[in-house]
């Protein structure tokens, strides 16, 4: 009988969490990941703040890539450091940081408790959905920089961009809210107040009578100049593009009906319909609020400066200096430390480069570059550091006039929503059954011509159809962020329903940007040889060594002797007295003549070329389901990739022989090719990743960008999907396809109420008492109907 | 009937207060960040804000 033998528990970091390797170390009983982790446990024991361990398991995140020293140093720069903060006084200063690390309630708790670190801090405060932290420091005895340094030292680290410089705390507008506050409170009390009138008061209670009415008189003022003034606004300024939009019947509507009901009720013939009016206001405001959901957390309108750091080092004749990134110029040379963003084209002057432009291309492979090369802006240094001579400044660069040319030559036009049609055709129709119906009375009864007019005009106001239509929007929209999938605003849903042609980017899309897919070929190798070349990758950090490492998988320690590695060609090193290179081709056999292709590994033992890892970007899990169903309901497919063609027959394959598939395209590229696609009268949907993709994306009729973790950047777009939430994007679709059926059943549903008012009305019997039992009845069993479809829907979709 | 008017400015005038009541929270920022107060009550030993006039205080002391 074979015994199991009990693997050893696997230490984890008491810090972070993460699985503690061979080379962990260990401190008061508890082991560490890295000495990062350890120092922030120190740090936090020594001003007895051990209580953040205990409210999370493992709170802190890894602190294996350190911060560069003097990171913070431009923060000392007055002028850079007035335009991050927010508020300031003789002894205060109020600012307000973004840390992306905050995660959890340790997080919270630590970051809320650091005037206990710094007897200078006053007060701190986090908001946890937006990630930020209000500080409030005594800057006599501490500087920002020092506070900047401090959050570093536990762990986390201010991330500061260009956008955040002059930013002032964004201003919540809650306008809407109050207005619905006021709707619902007058709203109410007119109810209460009108109950006496819908029973029949006694007529001998006349005074009683006369101050219901007044007093309803007077609490619908502030609906009317107030909450009201929400349609108003957006009406007039449709009017002035003479057009008629949505909310022109809705201001017509309340309108007629106010001046109605302040007539009768100031001749003494009527009650009015004050409750008819505010419960219009009040709904629909309603049903804005909720339409509005937005996700304070994420961004739709990135530009460029939110990627690019506040300030760089500049080298002047030996002497480094932070300046701030808008006073870059021509011919300044930078300096660029590792794992720095780079914020301008410039040519290599110094050091050799090792570029991940991950950022702009998706693409996970480094290049390297050689002095004299150019760099472009929006790479991210991952060698020792560089120098540049800048060429073109910050605004002028590729990646920032890619940006730009974009912004000023599109807008995108101003689609009108099926409802919007409707709804003209409807106000059309209420107003000539208004005048007919008026012109009729006219020759019989003169005297009820204004009544019957005004009575139609009220009952018929398509607001059951405009209630119906913001609800059912602001469900869908709930139901599709619970799903993290986030539409910047209503009217990507009616895009999304309309879309017939479907265009992917592949790095970062189709595929995780990690190479895990990896194959080898040659001579077979023995195990041992196995381990060798493991503990040989396992010295670098280059992501195709780190696939390797997996690859290998290693059990054993070997020791690396003479370990080299040579940015951007290879690693070689003696392992158990044997010589080891894995690298390009040239870099490996030392031979100069084999073109080179970046996802080729190539392995020498002793000199001795015998074989090659090629890797493959993975495709996300379920994709190729995906793209089936996709094909199936004929939509019509596109691939655009960066890379090269590689992969053309597999996606072929996949996406069926009408699709297009196009390789090498840059990013002006995959613009012409959405443009060419819409001019086909396509209707476009992009789904893309990198910075690359910004300018179809926002060229597309529907520009999603696909996001792997929630605070990860994202290009400027229509929607935010989780990466891990694609293979949901059919389902996604056909709810928003639904969408436009439980509208147009719930538009079934408020004409037939409709029919039943307007059937009085036109008769000249619409009794206050009618009018009152028919709105609130049809606005609400709209309500119900638009929810109970939606989630019906959603959940017949299998969709959370 | 004078009862009756008394009963409606009393029934406005509580209206009015919850009406005032919400201007105040939202004013208030408190439907701005829905997490963190939820986790925050659980802490025991609150994070104090301190006195601010003890913090100048200690400050220039030293």
């Amino acid at each position: 009988m074979s015994k199991l033998t009990p693997s050893p528990p696997a230490l984890h970091c008491f810090h972070c969490g993460e699985d503690c390797k061979s080379d962990s170390l260990s401190a008061w009983g508890k082991s560490f990941c890295c000495s990062g982790c350890k120092m922030v446990y120190e740090i936090l024991q020594q001003n007895g703040m051990c209580d953040y361990y205990s409210i999370s398991k493992n709170p802190g995140t890894s602190r294996k890539i350190k911060s560069r020293e003097n990171k913070f140093s431009f923060l000392d720069d007055d002028k850079i450091a007035t335009s991050l903060i927010q508020f300031k006084d003789e002894y205060r200063t109020h600012v307000n940081l973004y840390l992306p690390q905050i995660h959890c309630s340790s997080c919270l708790w630590l970051l809320e408790n650091l005037h206990r670190m710094a007897d200078a801090v006053i007060s701190s405060r986090v908001n946890f959905e937006r990630k930020e932290v209000d500080i409030v420091f005594d800057h006599r005895h501490i500087s920002l920089r020092q506070i900047a340094e401090l959050l570093t030292g536990i762990g986390y680290e201010p991330y500061l961009s260009f956008n955040d410089m002059g930013k002032q705390l964004p201003k919540i507008n809650s306008d809407k809210i109050y207005k619905l506050g006021v709707a619902g409170f007058c709203f109410a009390n007119i109810m209460l107040m009108s109950f006496p009138e819908y029973f029949g008061i006694d007529s001998k209670e006349n005074d009683l009578r006369l101050l219901f009415r007044y007093a309803n008189l007077v609490v619908s003022l502030p609906v009317f100049f107030y909450s009201a003034s929400e349609f108003y606004n957006s009406a007039w300024k449709s009017l002035r593009h003479r057009f008629l939009n949505i909310d022109t019947p809705i201001v017509l509507a309340i309108w007629v009906t106010f001046v109605r009901s302040v007539y009768e009720v100031l001749s003494g013939t009527g009650g009015g319909y004050f409750d008819s009016m505010s419960g219009i206001v009040f709904f629909m405001l309603a049903g804005r609020v909720l339409q509005d959901t937005t996700y304070r957390q994420l961004s739709f309108e990135r530009d460029y400066t939110s990627y690019f750091p506040v300030a760089v080092s500049r080298v002047e004749e030996q002497r480094q200096e932070s300046v701030a990134l808008s006073d870059i110029k021509l011919n300044d040379t930078l300096l660029i430390h590792h794992e720095e963003l780079i914020p301008a084209d410039g040519i290599l002057t110094r050091g050799k480069a090792l570029i991940d432009y991950s950022f702009v291309t998706g693409e996970s492979v480094p290049v390297e570059k050689e002095m004299g090369e150019i760099v472009y802006a929006g790479g991210k240094q991952l060698g020792s550091n560089i120098e540049i001579l800048v060429i073109r400044e910050v605004a002028q660069s590729y990646l920032t006039r890619l940006w730009n040319k974009e912004e000023t030559g599109l807008e995108k036009k101003d689609e009108h929503s099926f409802v919007h049609l409707i709804s003209r055709y409807f106000t059309w129709i209420v107003l000539s059954v208004a005048f007919f119906a008026g012109a009729y009375w006219y020759v019989h009864d003169a005297a009820r011509m204004w009544n019957v007019v005004t009575s139609v005009l009220i009952v018929a106001c398509p607001c059951a159809l405009l209630l119906s239509n913001t609800f059912t929007n602001g469900n869908i929209l709930r139901r599709l962020g619970r799903n993290h999938f986030y539409l910047r605003n209503a009217q990507v849903i009616e895009n999304i329903a309309s879309v017939n042609c479907i265009v992917f980017d592949k790095t970062g899309t189709l595929t995780t940007g990690l190479y895990n897919n990896i194959a080898y070929e040659g001579s077979s190798l023995s195990a041992g040889q196995k381990q060798q070349l493991g503990a040989l990758a396992a010295q670098s950090t280059h992501p195709l060594s780190k696939a390797i490492v997996d690859w290998a998988g290693i059990t054993e320690n070997r020791k690396v002797m003479a370990f080299k590695e040579v940015a951007g060609y290879g690693i070689e090193g003696i392992i158990d007295g044997d010589l080891i290179s894995l690298g390009s081709h040239s870099f490996v056999t030392h031979q100069k003549n084999q073109v080179q292709d970046g996802s080729v590994v190539f392995i020498a033992i002793e000199d001795e070329l015998i074989g090659k890892f090629s890797f493959k970007n993975q495709y996300r899990e379920q994709v190729p389901a995906l793209l089936s169903s996709l094909g199936v309901n004929y939509y019509h497919m596109a691939v655009l990739s960066g890379d090269n063609a590689g992969e053309k027959k597999y996606l072929r394959n996949l996406l069926g022989s009408h699709s297009t598939l196009l390789f090498n395209q840059d990013p002006s590229d995959k613009l012409t090719v959405i443009k060419k696609l819409q001019a086909e009268g396509k209707k476009v949907m992009m789904i893309g990743d990198g910075l690359n993709d910004a300018g179809a994306l926002k060229q597309a009729d529907v520009g999603i960008a696909l996001s792997e973790s929630n605070n990860h950047f994202t290009p400027a777009s229509d929607a935010i999907l989780a990466a891990e939430e694609l293979p949901k994007l059919y389902r996604f679709i056909r709810l928003c396809k639904a969408n436009k059926k439980v509208v147009l059943v719930a538009f079934v549903i408020s004409v037939l109420y409709n029919l039943i008012g307007i059937f009085f009305a036109v008769h000249g019997l619409l009794s206050p008492m009618i009018a009152a039992i028919l709105m609130p009845c049809s606005s609400i069993s709209i309500l119900l109907v638009t929810f109970g479809f939606s989630n019906y829907y959603s959940s017949r979709l299998r969709l959370k | 009937m004078s009862v009756i008017i008394i009963l409606l400015i009393v029934s406005i005038s509580v209206a009015a207060l919850f009406l005032l009541a919400f201007i105040w929270s939202v004013k208030n920022g408190q439907f701005r960040d829905e997490v963190s107060p939820a986790v925050r009550i659980l802490f025991d030993d609150k994070p104090s804000e301190k006195n601010e006039s003890d913090v100048l205080k200690q400050a220039e002391s030293k």
